[in-house]
């Protein structure tokens, strides 16, 4: 991926920010432009809360190019606190310690490397709270 | 608008073609078609595929293809909608057709998976879901799937075993029928005792990487009878879209795109689910399939697998499912599954289905996703005496 691309991102994936109709009261992760509720054009950046619940959640025991090291890892949607929804890596648990309800909080984590001399991902995972 | 009727179909068998590149499965497929009927020239091509440049590192599929099955430098264009491809292709050629704009189209599908390794197809399916916010975390294609069963059966409390049901009904289809990748039958203890490919989905609840391609030919139904005695009436079509991102979606027990395509079509053919006799679906996966029998109208949400098990989907039951094996059995060479459908539901109204022939097949349905329901499309044909 190139420099750009990745950091243009960096406000979403480092420190949850998303976007909120001022119109409506809908909230977006990533941001938007458009509230595709209420069609408003007026959107302010907010940032979102940093806990949540599950929704639902899969583990991967076959990963795409570049997450084979990781295997097997949960994936998951969580409702965060404010109703924004986010799609997230659940870390630091076994399996066998969530389910759906289960309540999360944000942490910040190495996504994955794209190889010996390329860029380093970072980004948001989630944690149960204990 | 003029009615649209397909005049001939043409399809490969679904496997790994080692032997046969992309061009090579295009061209297979479209000299079977173009031998059904016999027409002075073809107006334009539309192909439908999604991973060529990622697989083969090849695009502009619609000049390569035209030029390789022959025909005399007709506008020709590639479509991409993800797994919907194929069904979005055979959109604008019906689009073509209807207006008048053209007389006689070519709609393919095509997709060769095994020239890469499956990790690497695993990324290039993935690229039907959010790069930035999905992909990039490391959630798969068979990961959304799985997060769709596991939220399902929380709502409605339905089984593996149950769930299961649909891939075993599936091979049991494909058992009979020579064109498929997976000709034989598997039972739900094999289902149950697969190894995981996302938990809860288990690797025989999902479609595998596969290549083939698939062909129609459309015209004026008006003018079809010239061409084959049998044209098949392209009666309902419908077409929608919905947040590409599975966390997006409000409900994930239901695809809201395909219930828009599913009620366009019905409405435009002048018909319900309850007489539509054959129905090729979209399982790529056992829950997407699950699912899609509900938002097409078939059983109540949370009934189709209790329905599958009775029995409901075979030939001579309320509607005869995958009848040629499904996504699942069949194959799912991604961009030419939705032409596959056709092709296969074609030949039930043509009476040409072999082994799983449905008596007196009039009303035939197919239904194509792309990604986990950001885009469907859904068509009506129905048979004309």
């Amino acid at each position: 991926m190139s420099v750009p691309r990745y950091w243009r991102e960096i406000p979403s994936r480092y420190r949850l920010i998303g976007s909120k109709c001022v119109n409506c009261g809908k909230t977006y992760f990533p941001p938007r432009r458009v509230c595709r509720e209420c069609g408003s054009v007026n959107l302010e950046e907010v940032k979102l809360s940093e806990q949540g619940r599950i929704i639902t959640w899969a583990t991967v025991y076959d990963p795409p190019r570049g997450f084979e090291k990781y295997v097997p890892y949960i994936v998951a949607i969580v409702e965060l606190d404010d109703g924004t929804r986010i799609m997230t890596q659940i870390t630091d648990c076994e399996p066998d310690e969530i389910q759906i309800g289960t309540r999360v909080y944000a942490v910040f984590r190495k996504i994955r490397e794209e190889g010996e001399s390329g860029i380093i991902y970072y980004g948001y995972k989630f944690k149960p709270l204990k | 608008m003029r009615k649209v009727a397909v005049i001939a179909v043409g399809y490969t068998k679904v496997k790994e073609h080692w032997g046969l590149s992309i061009r090579d499965l295009f061209t297979e497929a479209a000299i079977m078609a173009l031998n059904e009927v016999t027409i002075d020239r073809v107006d334009a091509l539309y192909v439908g595929n999604m991973s060529s440049g990622y697989c083969q590192h090849q695009e502009h599929l619609g000049a390569l293809m035209a030029d390789y099955i022959g025909l005399k430098s007709p506008p020709a264009v590639k479509i991409e909608a993800a797994g919907a491809s194929g069904g979005m292709a055979l959109r604008e050629g019906i689009q073509a057709v209807a207006s008048g704009f053209h007389d006689f189209v070519v709609v393919g599908g095509v997709e060769k998976m095994s020239d890469v390794l499956t990790p690497d197809i695993t990324y290039a399916m993935a690229m039907a879901a959010d790069q930035e916010y999905e992909a990039f975390i490391g959630v798969t294609f068979a990961a959304l799937n799985a997060m769709i069963k596991r939220a399902y059966q929380h709502k409605f409390g339905v089984s593996d075993e149950l769930i299961a049901t649909l891939p075993v009904h599936c091979h049991d289809m494909a058992s009979k029928n020579p064109y498929a990748q997976y000709p034989f039958k598997i039972t739900i203890e094999q289902v149950l005792s697969s190894p995981f490919v996302a938990e809860p989905l288990r690797l025989l609840e999902c479609s595998s990487p596969a290549d083939g391609a698939a062909i129609l030919i459309l015209c004026p139904l008006e003018k079809a009878k010239e061409f084959t005695d049998t044209p098949i009436e392209i009666a309902g079509v419908g077409a929608a879209t919905d947040a590409i991102a599975l966390y997006q979606r409000d409900d994930l027990t239901t695809f809201k795109a395909t219930i828009e395509a599913a009620n366009m079509a019905y409405k435009m053919a002048h018909t319900k689910p309850e007489e539509v006799d054959v129905a090729e679906i979209h399982d790529s996966f056992s829950i997407t399939g699950v699912i899609s029998l509900e938002d097409l109208g078939f059983f109540k949400k949370g009934t189709a697998t209790k329905a599958i098990s009775e029995g409901e989907i075979t030939p001579g039951g309320k509607v005869a499912v995958n009848t040629f094996g499904g996504l699942k059995a069949r194959g799912h060479p991604v961009g030419a599954t939705g032409v596959y459908q056709v092709a296969e539901v074609v030949k039930q109204l043509r009476g040409e289905a072999g082994k799983n022939q449905v008596d007196d097949a009039e009303i035939g349905l197919t239904q194509n996703i792309g990604g986990v329901g950001g885009t469907v499309t859904v068509y009506i044909f129905r048979r004309i005496d």
